[in-house]
């Protein structure tokens, strides 16, 4: 049907939307080349007042370290900013609010699926308000209970908010996720003696990765791309990539620190591309499941 | 499912929400009607051989028993709500009373800080929202024209400025649009003014905000938007088609009322977002030239003095109007919700 309509379509309405869609995917994807290149060069090409082609070509690049290419960029940031530490801090807290808010999730989202009770539509409809809450208004009321009792800046603590924060997403796609799987399937197990843990951990568990999987990602962005938690709740020492980033950005007086941050924008993009290219379709249909809800 | 069964299914999920999202709300709004201690002041005397003279000097001690005994601070109801970093009552009384007409009105009370921040988190959300609908439509469209074998490199291509990390994603951006950087340099020598900074320009400030906005959220209406088209009822087009509807009256009368519902869910999903918009302004360093009410909490809670009762007061009615923007969906789901028990 698409393919036929396609084909009837005027060959100036054909041009003028190739010519459209070529311009919108060189504004997509051309930012993230040009910042790649220069990731490689020094500061005085990346941003180069004589010329922009020197961020093409980088004289200056070649002059100060005798190559047309550097990693002293990524030397500097990785090595001797440390930015291995926040790495590896990042990995930590993704990886647990992942799994956590995962468990809490399904859980949650099968009660919620399988509810008939008019509360099951209130629990949703409060947690839709609590997913409109920026998290910066949350970090607000976090800050002074947290210094009083000592909290603040640990790692569990973050993951702990970031599980919290998570749960209205994580529980709204599960719930509509749940209620895809027919009812039948858990109800006949326990016609048949289950109970209903017994039930979700033989029958439900098996049948429902597709869903978590899916939900997974939007979790894994979620604790991934934070900035506002992670940076007002972490102390220095215990910093994830992402505010170690806007860190960097404080001490741009020295020479050079500029590329630090160019390099280790460029580290931190690196794994949500390899992300997209394996999980494009589990992304594409978690964006629409729930549109299509409704 | 029994209550029982449900309550220990919900429990730990129900917990986090509890600890982590309602307490905070209270304690937002309990932090925001208290201020911290004034220090207290001892008066001694200093007597010497020449008579006696009275002098005030900071009581550090107790001033840390004050605070440790009463760790909230001292009560002072909404003052801080109605300060001049807030809502400003009096100051913009006194605007009213002098401005000259209603736009002098607006530009002096756009001056203070929260009306600032209030203005332009509302001048983003409105117009960042339906630019990427639309933008977002477009692209959809174009797509579906595509060859298949095209798609799925395309749609790749076009989720990269959604997925990307927000702070980094603007940080990208505004490298390339710095006074040195290739559209910065670009964007001079258009205007024929080498001195032309964008960082320097609050009006080139909040467009390359707002620029930044839609195109990384474009994408998130165009993958909605594409899958949309790819349920059009083939039959209704057809019979469209038959009667002798034009290109563009099947867009308008088949196509557009198809994809009205989802339009509805995005614009919801999208005004919450923007709303809360943050990263691009850190990204951005413009928080001289355009704040947003997320920002203003960030710099009231960062820095040396953490101003907690001031950002609390913000958060407090950041959190209102987010329930203001959101009462109508908030009504109508309920509505529905009634209409399928009945």
């Amino acid at each position: 049907m698409t393919t036929r309509v396609a084909d009837r379509r005027p060959l100036t309405l054909r041009v003028v939307m190739s010519s459209f869609l070529v311009l919108w995917l060189i504004v997509a994807a051309f930012p993230f080349l040009w910042t790649l290149w220069g990731s490689f060069k020094v500061e005085g090409d990346f941003f180069s007042k004589a010329d922009w082609l020197n961020a093409l070509t980088g004289p200056l690049t070649v002059s100060e370290t005798g190559s047309s290419f550097t990693g002293s960029g990524y030397y500097g940031a990785w090595v001797q900013e440390e930015f291995w530490r926040a790495a590896m801090n990042s990995l930590i807290v993704v990886v647990c609010v992942v799994c956590i808010s995962l468990t809490f999730g399904t859980l949650g989202g099968y009660a919620l699926s399988r509810s008939p009770y008019r509360y099951a539509f209130w629990l949703l409809l409060v947690s839709l308000v609590f997913r409109a809450m920026p998290p910066i208004t949350l970090v607000s009321g976090y800050l002074l209970p947290f210094f009083e009792w000592n909290l603040w800046g640990h790692l569990p603590t973050a993951i702990i908010v970031l599980v919290a924060i998570n749960q209205p997403f994580t529980l709204w796609m599960l719930t509509s996720f749940f209620r895809n799987i027919p009812k039948d399937l858990d109800e006949s197990a326990m016609m048949d003696g289950c109970s209903r843990f017994q039930a979700f951990r033989h029958v439900i568990i098996p049948v429902m990765w597709p869903g978590v999987i899916t939900t997974g990602l939007f979790s894994f962005l979620l604790a991934y791309n934070d900035f506002a938690v992670t940076a007002m709740l972490l102390s220095k020492e215990n910093q994830t990539m992402i505010p170690k980033i806007a860190s960097f950005l404080g001490t741009t007086q020295t020479k050079g620190n500029v590329m630090f941050a160019v390099s280790s924008v460029i580290s931190v993009t690196a794994p949500l591309f390899l992300l997209v290219m394996f999980f494009q379709r589990q992304i594409v249909s978690g964006l629409t499941a729930g549109a299509v809800k409704g | 499912m029994k209550h029982k069964t449900f309550l220990w299914f919900f429990l730990p999920s129900g917990m986090a929400m509890f600890l982590f999202i309602a307490m905070p709300i209270v304690s937002v709004l309990t932090q925001s009607v208290f201020a911290p201690h004034e220090q207290v002041i001892r008066e001694v005397e200093n007597c010497t051989l020449f008579g006696c003279s009275k002098a005030t000097q900071i009581d550090q001690e107790a001033t840390r028993a004050l605070r440790e005994a009463e760790p909230m601070g001292r009560f002072v109801g909404p003052s801080i709500y109605t300060d001049r970093n807030h809502l400003a009552f009096a100051e913009v009384a006194g605007i009213w009373r002098n401005a000259s007409g209603l736009g002098n009105f607006f530009g002096q009370v756009t001056n203070l800080p929260f009306y600032d921040a209030l203005s332009f988190t509302l001048t983003y959300t409105a117009l960042v929202t339906p630019l990427s609908l639309v933008l977002g439509l477009i692209i959809a469209l174009a797509v579906n024209g595509l060859p298949r074998l095209f798609r799925g490199p395309v749609i790749f291509v076009s989720l990269l400025p959604m997925i990307v990390t927000p702070l980094v994603g603007a940080l990208i951006l505004f490298w390339m649009i710095d006074a040195r950087g290739i559209l910065g340099a670009a964007l001079q020598a258009l205007a024929g003014d080498p001195g032309l900074s964008v960082k320097a320009s609050t009006p080139l400030m909040w467009a390359m905000l707002i620029v930044y906005g839609v195109w990384s959220s474009a994408p998130f209406a165009f993958v909605i938007y594409y899958a949309g088209l790819q349920t059009v009822p083939g039959d209704t087009l057809e019979s469209a088609m038959i009667d002798g509807a034009s290109r563009w009256e099947r867009i308008r009368y088949v196509i557009l009322p198809h994809l009205l519902p989802l339009t509805t869910f995005m614009a919801l999903i999208k005004i919450m977002d923007n709303f809360r918009v943050f990263e691009p302004i850190v990204s951005f360093s413009a928080g001289a030239h355009a704040k947003s009410l997320s920002y203003f909490i960030y710099s009231d809670l960062g820095g040396e003095t953490r101003l907690l009762s001031s950002a609390a007061a913000t958060s407090v009615l950041t959190i209102a109007g987010i329930i203001v923007l959101l009462s109508p969906v908030l009504v109508r789901t309920w509505h529905a919700f009634g209409r399928v028990r009945a």
